[in-house]
């Protein structure tokens, strides 16, 4: 297929999936905030934005980080290039220009979010509480995914998708993840504490995924076991390591279709070997910032790699 | 009061094309109508067929009328009107092949040198190549009007990339879906064998060089142009891929396109841009949206451009007027369509005339397109009359005038239920190893009560357009 | 007379490059004042792509570099034999109807300035010595004064300063011949300029002028003259860019600057020396 087209096709699911991730951003820190805290929320507010990777840009437009100029910047703001409202625009128009290899279905369910976005857009604010916002988000992006896996062909354009879908998500997790573990527990004494227990569990609950955690290790929430869940166990939908299997696979289909290696799989490969030989222990001593710190540099490399590989025309 | 040709009724008696639709059309109740219409336009939205015809530009969202009274031919009808459509394209293609050869026309004083090769549309570069099967105009779209039972008039002639096919096929698509039992009553002919037939026909004229099956792309200025929605849609019912510029690129002597797997050979490119920007090489040298050296590629025999650059020549407004004049030169035959008569005001008399008659006249600029740069003198207000004396004064060559045209009409739906309103036809010619056409066209509507132009940016909407089975 | 030419044009780029593309008119013309001993046009790390004989009767040769690289040579290197034709373009192939010529392109653009210039002269009475009377003027209202213009400067500019070069004078000379309703053109070649056969930094440039019943004459208002054998015409259009020796695009970010060398040379044969 065009290298365009596959461009298209992978960035159509990144961009979906940041929406998502802006949306459960949101929810956290939503959530963090009605917790009293020792930095107060401004400080978990800013770890967010960090960890959207959009802090300089907040800062300049907004300054200070209210609430309601927070939920702007992360939903409505199109001056952020991660906010669900760009996104799900762009993903549109991604898909706009590839239309023929998507499926009716695919692009109904696109246009009907991208249509329906513009009508919240419309709403006074007073009137929409957080949690329609990111509910609407993760009821759109799920459709959109929803139809892709039930109706598209089961071609190089489906593995392109995928492979956004995949990298995008790991990369989120892993910043997820560092927010916490990192920014908004800056003191050792929090370990362990109820504080760091509450903040755990919303983490998960961000991920939707408190339930799934508790069904798979009962118990305690504790780091290593949450580090555990959302790094090594395969089970977790949101895991790096379920993340990169996603994409090792993906992209061992273009290698079996295409009769042709690159340097794509290597890489995926490398980055597999190295979790599934990994023990939490290992993650805690490397020290969990620095392992998490790691990983998104090296799902950027990965990124990298598949775009020189497929995706930037220069392919020979 | 002029009177006009109504296609469907003589006096009271209901013409033979329309006889079934006049039962349909009575045993349709308001509401159903309402929610039929109601039910197309949401079909159409969800298509995505929201785009402009004709490069008019404007909202790339906007949804054009669609009307569900269709526009009926008999077969005889059509039968004339294709001998016509074919004649004036072939006669079209020869005139292009003569002007960038050796100007036979111009030498034998039939058209003024100056009209050929000092139009801005003329493009030396290619002057000296004689395109795969001698064609430069592929796809030929001639747009018509009906004033009486046999007359029809050609209004122009686009030698380019007419647009507007799409909803040929799509209103007709859409019409089958809604009106199954009208298709069974009417023996109609199909028109979706068009991508089909153009597929074969851009295949039919691969390049010297090409030694396989060709391999066909549509290249697209890209996805924010206003007609990008037909480009996509014919790529994929043509099974071929729709390219921009950024995915060709030359190599050695043939272009590629890139793809996941490497560089793949195209050998024939059906382009929706225009002459100026397919390479900067050799044109605009800061078009973004071709590919430089393509037209080294082209002249050397390595890839086929369609319509070839240089196509415009020939239905430049001006150029116009010698149509009938060409089909007599190269084909010795008499048109069997006529050319609105036309005052050309680059000449002294002709703008003499104009001047004074301004009132009844139709003004056209002769690069205009979309309906724009153009007076209706009869529909016109006496500032919008004087406005244009003052720019035809100024710049006399730019404009031609032709007579108002009693447009035919058509019974169309509107809000206080059905009436008659104006409508033109393009039909699309398909020119390469053969010439064919598909029994069939868009037609367009003046919605407004009265009004005479068809453009969609004015109030204009389109119509399925049949052609009934002898 | 037998000319030697070595012509190199080295492009540097800043940033490697991959995609360059070339369209060249880099051979000499077909017609009775020039016969062709040898000649090679290459291109480093070039593939030689299609090649045509234009309307014009120039010919055209496509290149392309896959790249990446940082540098790339166009080097012409040839021996012509040259005969002089007193200017006129006598047996060359061409299908582009003079009228063509006729057509103002931006450098080309006859102002008041240049309509000023032509003031006064007739063609047609004598359409040649109309022709020959506007070079001169041209001569004479533009000194030859190197790097007193760029490659952008249009006719009307240059005459405006009073200055300019070779490109500078065959574009005066073209708006105020078009400006007459004679057809006229940008002809690029080289010249054999005295006889130290040390390089020069650029190649030349002139006009044609289209006289009914002789065809084509060149004129050279920068040396006030018309072509003759020690000038190498290749290729010609409607203005310097139309008609230029090499065109090309890089796909890249990154800036491009260019050194060119031209040597032009005269052989003395057997027969030139016993004369």
């Amino acid at each position: 297929m065009l290298s365009r087209t596959a461009d298209n096709l992978y960035w159509i699911a990144r961009y979906l999936e940041r929406a998502e991730t802006s949306a459960r951003l949101l929810e956290v820190g939503a959530r963090i905030a009605l917790m009293p805290s020792a930095a107060g929320y401004r400080n978990e507010w800013e770890s967010l934005l960090h960890a959207s990777g959009t802090a300089d840009g907040f800062a300049r437009k907004y300054g200070d980080a209210v609430q309601r100029n927070l939920e702007s910047w992360f939903f409505f703001d199109r001056d952020n290039p991660s906010s669900v409202a760009s996104c799900i625009t762009a993903a549109r128009e991604n898909g706009r220009i590839v239309r023929t290899a998507l499926t009716t279905q695919v692009w109904d369910a696109l246009n009907t979010a991208f249509q329906e976005l513009r009508q919240l857009e419309r709403r006074p604010r007073s009137e929409m509480e957080l949690s329609f916002l990111t509910d609407w988000t993760m009821r759109s992006t799920a459709l959109v995914r929803g139809s892709i896996d039930a109706t598209l062909l089961r071609n190089d354009g489906w593995d392109f998708l995928n492979l956004g879908y995949y990298l995008e998500r790991a990369d989120n997790t892993a910043r997820l993840m560092d927010v916490k573990y990192y920014v908004l527990l800056p003191r050792v004494d929090f370990v362990g504490s109820g504080l760091d227990n509450y903040q755990w569990t919303t983490l998960l609950r961000a991920m939707s995924s408190h339930r799934a955690f508790h069904w798979a290790y009962g118990g305690e929430v504790t780091a290593p076991k949450i580090a555990h869940f959302l790094i090594l166990n395969s089970q977790c939908p949101r895991s790096l390591i379920t993340c990169v299997e996603g994409m090792t696979n993906h992209l061992d289909r273009l290698a079996r279709s295409y009769r042709r290696k690159t340097a794509a799989q290597d890489k995926a490969r490398g980055i597999l070997a190295e979790l599934a030989e990994m023990r939490v222990e290992d993650i805690f001593d490397e020290g969990l910032h620095e392992f998490l710190s790691r990983f998104i540099g090296d799902m950027a490399r990965a990124g990298g790699v598949i775009h020189d590989c497929y995706l930037n025309g220069d392919v020979r | 009061m002029t009177s006009y040709f109504n296609e469907m009724y003589q006096g009271t008696s209901v013409r033979a094309p329309y006889a079934r639709l006049q039962d349909w059309m009575q045993a349709m109740p308001a509401e159903l109508r309402q929610m039929k219409q109601a039910e197309a336009e949401a079909l159409f939205r969800r298509i995505g067929i929201t785009f402009a015809v004709y490069g008019e530009g404007g909202d790339p969202d906007r949804l054009i009328p669609f009307d569900m009274f269709p526009r009926v031919f008999s077969g005889t009808e059509w039968a004339r009107l294709e001998r016509g459509i074919k004649q004036r394209a072939r006669a079209l293609n020869a005139f292009l092949v003569d002007v960038y050869g050796r100007g036979e026309i111009v030498r034998a004083g039939r058209i003024p040198a100056r009209l050929v090769y000092l139009n801005e549309a003329y493009e030396k570069a290619v002057a000296g190549f004689v395109p795969p099967k001698g064609v430069y105009s592929h796809i030929v779209g001639i747009d018509l009007v009906r004033t009486g039972p046999d007359e029809f008039f050609v209004l122009e002639d686009n030698c380019r990339t007419p647009s507007g096919v799409s909803y040929m096929l799509e209103n007709r698509e859409i019409m089958m879906r809604m009106f199954p039992d009208l298709f069974r009553e009417n023996r109609i002919e199909p028109v979706d064998r068009y991508p089909e037939i153009l597929r074969r026909t851009l295949a039919s004229v691969a390049p010297q060089k090409c030694d396989r099956e060709p391999t066909v792309v549509i290249l697209t200025p890209g996805h924010f142009n206003s007609a990008y929605y037909e480009h996509s849609f014919l790529a994929d019912l043509m099974g071929v891929e729709l390219v921009e510029g950024q995915d060709l690129f030359v190599e050695g002597e043939f272009v590629f396109m890139r793809t996941t797997e490497g560089p793949r050979r195209v050998d024939v490119i059906y382009r929706r841009i225009d002459d100026a920007f397919i390479d900067p090489l050799c044109f605009r040298p800061d078009s973004m949206l071709g590919v430089p050296g393509l037209m080294d590629v082209y002249r050397s025999g390595g890839v086929s451009i369609c319509s070839a650059p240089g196509a415009g020549v020939a239905d430049d407004k001006a150029v116009y007027t010698y149509v009938p004049d060409m089909i007599r030169f190269y084909l010795g035959e008499e048109p069997i369509l006529q050319n609105v008569p036309t005052w050309q005001c680059g000449k002294a008399e002709d703008l003499k005339y104009v001047l004074a008659h301004l009132n009844e006249l139709v003004v056209k600029e002769v690069h205009g397109s979309g309906g724009y740069g153009m007076l209706v003198g009869p529909k016109a207000t006496q500032d919008q009359v004087e406005l244009f004396r003052a720019r035809i004064t100024a710049n006399p060559g730019n404009y031609i005038a032709q007579p108002t045209l009693a447009l035919s009409t058509t019974p169309t739906f509107v809000a206080e239920g059905i009436a008659p309103r104006h409508v033109d036809l393009r039909p699309y010619c398909l020119v390469g190893e053969r010439i064919e056409l598909v029994p069939g066209g868009l037609t367009r509507v003046a919605l407004t009560e009265g009004s005479l132009v068809v453009n969609s940016s004015q109030g204009g909407g389109v119509k399925d357009t049949w052609v009934l089975a002898e | 007379m037998l000319l030697t030419v070595d012509h190199k044009t080295r492009y540097f780029y800043d940033q490697p490059v991959r995609g360059v593309v070339q369209s060249h008119r880099l051979m000499p013309s077909v017609f009775e004042g020039q016969r062709m001993r040898r000649w090679k046009v290459s291109v480093s790390d070039g593939q030689m792509g299609g090649g045509f004989r234009d309307g014009a009767g120039d010919w055209v040769q496509g290149w392309t570099v896959l790249g990446p690289v940082s540098e790339i040579t166009v080097h012409v290197s040839g021996e012509i034999e040259t005969t002089d034709l007193a200017g006129v373009l006598r047996g060359h192939k061409e299908i582009v109807p003079s009228e063509c010529y006729l057509r103002f392109t931006r450098p080309t653009e006859a102002d008041a300035g240049l309509v000023a210039l032509a003031d006064g002269v007739n063609p047609a009475s004598d359409a040649l010595a109309a022709a020959h009377e506007l070079s001169a003027r041209v001569s004479q209202a533009i000194a030859y004064t190197p790097g007193a213009t760029d490659a952008h400067t249009t006719a009307a500019e240059a005459l405006a300063k009073g200055e300019g070069v070779c490109q500078d004078h065959a574009h005066a000379l073209i708006a105020v011949a078009r400006h007459l309703g004679l057809p006229a053109r940008y002809v690029s070649g080289y010249l054999l300029v005295g006889h130290d056969g040390a390089p020069h930094e650029a190649a030349h440039a002139w006009a044609e002028v289209h006289i009914a019943g002789l065809g084509w004459v060149g004129f050279d208002p920068a040396n006030r003259c018309c072509p003759d054998d020690r000038y190498i015409r290749l290729g010609s259009g409607l203005d310097s860019g139309n008609a230029a020796m090499i065109r090309g695009i890089a796909r890249s970010q990154g800036e491009e600057s260019l050194d060119v060398s031209v040597t032009v040379a005269q052989v003395q044969t057997q027969s030139q020396t016993q004369q």
